[in-house]
């Protein structure tokens, strides 16, 4: 039983489709990210939710009671802005507090629950500073605490992330999690950033130009991409066409294993592959030979672009001390498990998997 | 060489100075000069010096009940202001265009056109034959005169002053985060709380100092009394013009206009420690 549901909800500005009939169940305690590049809609669709969008079509649900038309001060749901939208003339604590008091919520419990909030997450010192003497971090844990003193059923984050640093980021990605999983809060989250989306979501939503393209868990969603769009987007991906064969694909005139998606022999394919499921290998080992043109190090990998017969084959190789890695210019083979080089015939359909 | 850098200031803005203290300074101190002069119905300025100018204006119930009628009408037209001027800001704010510039061009548009004729059609509107009692006759009320009271001068002065208003508010608003407000409905504020909680108190700079405008201007405002007002009601610029051209005692105008001014400026920098006061909470 879902607990949030989206039917095809749309949203026109004049002639121009800004989200196209996107159907979406949330269960009750999910945290679903809404991935998508810019302009993709995932503002428009999360403001639909929250009610600051009047959809042009479609409904939403919450907990079987239709709230398309309801006023957003009715819904209840918790929202944290791209910008925070924190009060400026309040202090920490009256920000967090400026939702009780609209439930009219006495001053002793207003209290409790305010302090209560504040620790979880961890700006317990902070109850008498303004917006302004706060850092980035602070100020988004401000946001994320008065949206959820409310213990509002939803929680609606819109790229909350987006305004910090890369260290931050990450620390703030898992703390969001811990958060998320301590309250048990429904919670639909935008984001821009696909490693956020993978890293803390339990189910992501890609978007793309207004319409959902894929539903599905982070790991299905990286293997299993539904669109060439996904693929390049999500990660780094190698496209190879080329002509189907059983368990492999030719193209160039090279044979390179790959598991099928039951497309007939001879059709035109496209192999994906990922950069980090190549292995180098020794010469003679390998399916496809070819020349290191450049190499980037990236701390706990490395990044060899390898000119092959069939284009440029990006691989990546974890930074272990076990051997050199290739130098620029020299010679080497790639090799990889046919069940990571997956062969896919176009135009295909959106895949997905209900939560 | 470092005398020449330290005179290019100075070079540089010397015809402002000029103008300054020709257009401004000395006519202020020729004013203060002349209002220590004696004056004689029947021999005119004297060059004897007395204080008799300021005892006689502070001591005369007339020129006080005018100097607390200006105070009174600055202070109604500033209230009226800013209960018209917010509101309508605030719903300019929210407006897209081509509205928002047809209603910005009708909020300032009186300003074009001179105070003079702007007055004129108010006393047509005003008068005991003008439209507003006609309608009320129509309607069988019986004739009203508004004309030549104090409403018809706050009527008129709102109506001047209002852009004066709505234009700081409006750029206060204009700078806001839309967020904020959406931010308040979903923590449950209807949308009055929101705006009294949220968008007033942060917009209350703009308002502030569009008041210290309609304020000044209304105190000192000459045409729209002088119009509208008639003979009898008298508000501090008229009465200053009355001394000079019709009583010919030039002295005692100058007194007049000399306790005006440095009254406004005594209200006026108060209330500008207050907006201080306020920014620095605001702003921080
Ligand atoms: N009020 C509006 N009038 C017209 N078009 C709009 C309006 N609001 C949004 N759009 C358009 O709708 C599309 C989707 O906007 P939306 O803000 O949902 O994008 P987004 O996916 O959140 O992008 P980003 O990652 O940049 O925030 C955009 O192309 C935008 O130009
Ligand atoms: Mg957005």
């Amino acid at each position: 039983m879902s607990f949030l549901t989206l039917n095809s909800l749309s949203k026109t500005y004049g002639n121009f489709t800004a989200v196209d009939a996107v159907s979406l169940e949330v269960g009750k305690g999910e945290f679903v990210s809404l991935l998508g590049p810019s302009g993709c809609g995932k503002t428009t669709t999360l403001q639909m939710i929250a009610g600051l969008v009047e959809p042009s079509a479609g409904s939403v649900m919450l907990d079987g009671r239709d709230i398309t038309h309801e006023k957003p001060n009715r819904r209840g749901l918790g929202i944290v802005f791209q910008t925070y939208a924190l009060f400026p003339h309040m202090t920490v604590a009256q920000n967090v507090s400026f939702g009780l008091e609209m439930r009219r919520i006495g001053k002793a419990e207003r209290d409790r629950r305010v302090a209560e909030v504040l620790a979880l997450v961890k700006l317990d010192r902070f109850f008498d500073r303004y917006p302004r003497q706060l850092s980035g971090g602070q100020r988004q844990r401000v946001a994320i605490a008065r949206a959820l003193v409310i213990e509002p059923p939803v929680l609606l984050l819109d790229e909350p992330l987006s305004n910090l640093d890369a260290k931050l980021r990450e620390e703030m990605q898992f703390e969001l999690r811990r958060i998320q999983q301590t309250v048990g809060t429904t919670t639909i989250m935008v984001t821009h950033d696909q490693g956020e989306a993978l890293s803390i979501s339990d189910r992501v939503v890609v978007m793309e130009h207004g319409r959902m393209t894929q539903v599905d868990v982070p790991a299905a969603v990286y293997d299993h991409p539904a669109t060439e769009f996904i693929s390049s987007f999500i990660g780094k991906m190698n496209n190879i066409s080329g002509t189907a064969l059983t368990s492999a694909i030719q193209s160039s005139g090279v044979i390179l294993p790959a598991t099928g998606s039951g497309a007939a022999e001879g059709e035109p394919v496209i192999l994906s592959l990922r950069p980090e499921r190549i292995n180098i290998v020794p010469a003679g080992e390998g399916h496809l030979p070819g020349v290191v043109s450049a190499r980037f190090f990236f701390g706990s990998h490395w990044l060899f672009n390898v000119e092959t017969a069939v284009g440029l084959i990006i691989v990546s190789s974890p930074n272990t001390d076990r051997s050199l890695p290739p130098a620029v210019g020299q010679p080497v083979e790639l090799a990889w498990a046919p069940e990571s080089a997956r062969m896919a015939a176009r135009p295909q359909e959106v895949s997905r998997v209900e939560g | 060489m470092t005398a020449r850098t330290h005179s290019t200031p100075w070079f540089l803005s010397l015809p402002g100075l000029i103008f300054f203290l020709g257009m401004v300074v000395l006519p202020l101190v020729l004013t203060a000069v002349l209002s220590f002069h004696a004056y004689d119905f029947n021999l005119g300025v004297r060059d004897t010096y007395t204080l008799s100018n300021y005892t006689t204006v502070l001591s005369d119930p007339y020129f006080l009940s005018i100097f607390w009628r200006t105070l009174r009408i600055a202070f109604i037209t500033t209230v009226l202001c800013v209960m018209i001027g917010v509101p309508e800001a605030y719903i300019l704010s929210r407006m897209w265009n081509p509205w928002r510039s047809v209603f910005l061009l009708v909020i300032i548009g009186p300003l074009l056109v001179s105070v003079v004729v702007r007055s004129f059609g108010w006393s047509m509107l005003l008068g005991s034959t003008g439209l507003i009692s006609k309608a009320s006759i129509m309607l069988g009320l019986g004739p009203v005169r508004i004309l030549y009271s104090e409403t018809a001068i706050v009527i008129a002065l709102v109506h001047v002053m209002l852009p004066f208003m709505i234009i700081p508010v409006w750029t206060a608003i204009q700078k806001l985060d839309p967020g904020l407000e959406s931010a308040a409905w979903s923590l449950g504020a209807s949308r009055f709380t929101a705006m009294r909680r949220i968008i007033l108190p942060q917009i209350s700079l703009g308002v502030l100092s569009g008041s210290l405008i309609v304020f000044g201007l209304s105190a000192s405002s000459f045409a729209i009394p002088g119009l509208l007002g008639g003979r009898r009601l008298k508000m501090a610029a008229t009465v200053v013009y009355d001394e000079y051209m019709h009583e010919l005692n030039w002295p005692l105008g100058a007194a007049i206009a000399f306790i005006v001014l440095v009254a406004n400026l005594l209200i006026m920098l108060a209330y500008n420690r207050m907006i201080e006061a306020r920014a620095r909470k605001v702003l921080g």
